[in-house]
């Protein structure tokens, strides 16, 4: 399992393309905002927070279609199902393996980039803190919708319509964890709410996408 | 003599050609009498006027759409565990239904809403639950139209409703604790303390019992439609090999 890990790392990192390509999406669109909305600081940072989330959303998304794709186009996923681990521990590292690459560094980078759109100081911590907690469950959504539309031509297209509607509850609870710690109020019911959501989908997901994958390899 | 014998396709069709009629006869009925009832003979509510009428396409239809995605859980759960194709079938049949559905009970409450609450729209946790359950069924469909194994479409679809379903109560209550909104509450349960007056109660049970029976009853035709089709196919693919 592990050097499966190694190798999707790998993968990730010298195809070029999908690893950086979702920090540069975030780059983008952290820029187009303001020019879209207005530079004024008192307009930007109300909506910093759901700005930055949907950005790691979207960020997060770009990548999906790669993640099994081309491990069925060259017959690997073949492989990996008769290989001696089970095809829910494939499907959990194929997700932790996204999340290393896409939802840690969009995670790292979404401080920087809050300056840029006039995050409150105060909400700073709270948006690595829900990103961080939050991100995981994006990846792991996201495989499973990756693995329910791997053999589907234009399957990218068909990917986000079905893997978007899952993430709206992981969005409202991480931008709500920003909003109301940039305000000085409590945030442990939407801090627990999106613990939770992750936890879920680390726990269940897994079986869901190895059920599909099947599904689709015979 | 078990339930599960009329998951034989060949059973299922004669039996629901037998109930079709009496099942389309029977929403017909209840649908014009609840209709009628409602918009002639009930009088005007003293704050909302005439514009209160409109719960009685509204209430149903928001009822069937939510109903029917329960009813694509249970066949697809079927589907999965015992592996019935008419189960299947029939999750697929409703699902396009329940997206009519979903977006009459949008678009009547929108034009409620406009001289209610003064806009069309309000990102209230009920209207925006309703919006997210219609893009599940756009995604739901969309899956069942891009597979053309119809076996292995079945399979992702129902795996698709099974996590669907949690996210959808997921978000129902992700909105509802992002927004408070202008929603009134259930007009219609068993333990409120307030229901609708009852002028207008019965007519909208009658409607509602219509919009079931109704729903049943495409859904009935839609499966056939299904089989039929699928048997096609089948005689299509024999007579090609032969």
């Amino acid at each position: 399992m592990i050097a499966l890990l190694i190798r999707d790392l790998r993968l990730a990192i010298r195809a070029g393309g999908g690893f950086g390509l979702g920090l540069a999406f975030f780059l983008i669109l952290a820029t187009l905002v303001p020019l879209g909305v207005g530079p004024q600081p008192d307009r930007l940072g109300p909506i910093a927070p759901g700005i930055l989330w949907l950005g790691a959303l979207l960020a997060c998304l770009l990548s999906l279609d790669r993640l099994f794709a081309l491990d069925a186009e060259d017959g690997s996923l073949e492989l990996l199902a008769t290989a001696p681990i089970p095809l829910e521990g494939v499907a959990a590292i194929k997700a932790l393996a996204h999340w290393l690459t896409t939802g840690l560094p969009l995670t790292v980078a979404a401080a920087p980039l809050s300056l840029l759109l006039f995050l409150p100081p105060a909400a700073l911590p709270w948006l690595v803190l829900s990103l961080a907690i939050g991100t995981p469950a994006l990846s792991w959504l996201g495989t499973f919708g990756a693995a329910v539309t791997v053999g589907l031509r234009r399957g990218s297209l068909l990917l986000s319509l079905l893997v978007l509607p899952l993430y709206i509850p992981t969005l409202v609870f991480g931008a709500e964890i920003v909003r109301r710690g940039g305000e000085g109020l409590s945030v442990a019911t939407p801090l627990a709410l999106l613990a939770a959501i992750t936890l879920g989908c680390i726990a269940l997901l897994p079986f869901a996408t190895a059920a599909v994958l099947r599904a689709n390899l015979r | 003599m078990s339930v599960w014998e009329y998951a034989n396709p060949r059973r299922f069709m004669s039996l629901s050609a037998r109930i079709l009629p009496w099942v389309a006869g029977l929403a017909a009925l209840l649908c014009v009498t609840g209709l009628a009832w409602g918009f002639f003979l009930t009088p005007e509510d003293f704050r909302m006027g005439h514009s209160v009428k409109i719960i009685y396409i509204h209430v149903p239809s928001a009822f069937i759409a939510i109903n029917a995605w329960f009813m694509m859980l249970v066949t697809s759960l079927i589907w999965l565990i015992r592996r019935h194709h008419v189960s299947a079938l029939a999750a697929r049949a409703a699902a396009p239904i329940g997206l009519v559905m979903t977006v009459v009970a949008l678009l009547t409450g929108a034009i409620w809403g406009k001289p209610m609450w003064g806009t069309y729209w309000e990102w209230d946790p009920r209207l925006t639950s309703f919006l997210i359950l219609g893009l599940f069924y756009l995604g739901y469909i969309a899956l069942w139209q891009s597979i053309e194994g119809q076996d292995q479409a079945a399979d992702l679809t129902s795996v698709l409703c099974l996590v669907g379903t949690v996210f959808a109560v997921l978000s129902r209550y992700a909105a509802q604790f992002w927004n408070q909104g202008l929603h009134q509450g259930a007009s219609l349960s068993l333990d409120a303390e307030e229901n609708v007056a009852d002028v207008f109660w019965l007519p909208l049970v009658v409607t509602i019992v219509g919009f079931v029976a109704l729903f049943l009853a495409l859904v009935l035709v839609r499966t056939r439609t299904e089989i039929r089709r699928r048997r096609l196919h089948a005689l299509a693919l024999r007579r090609r090999h032969a």
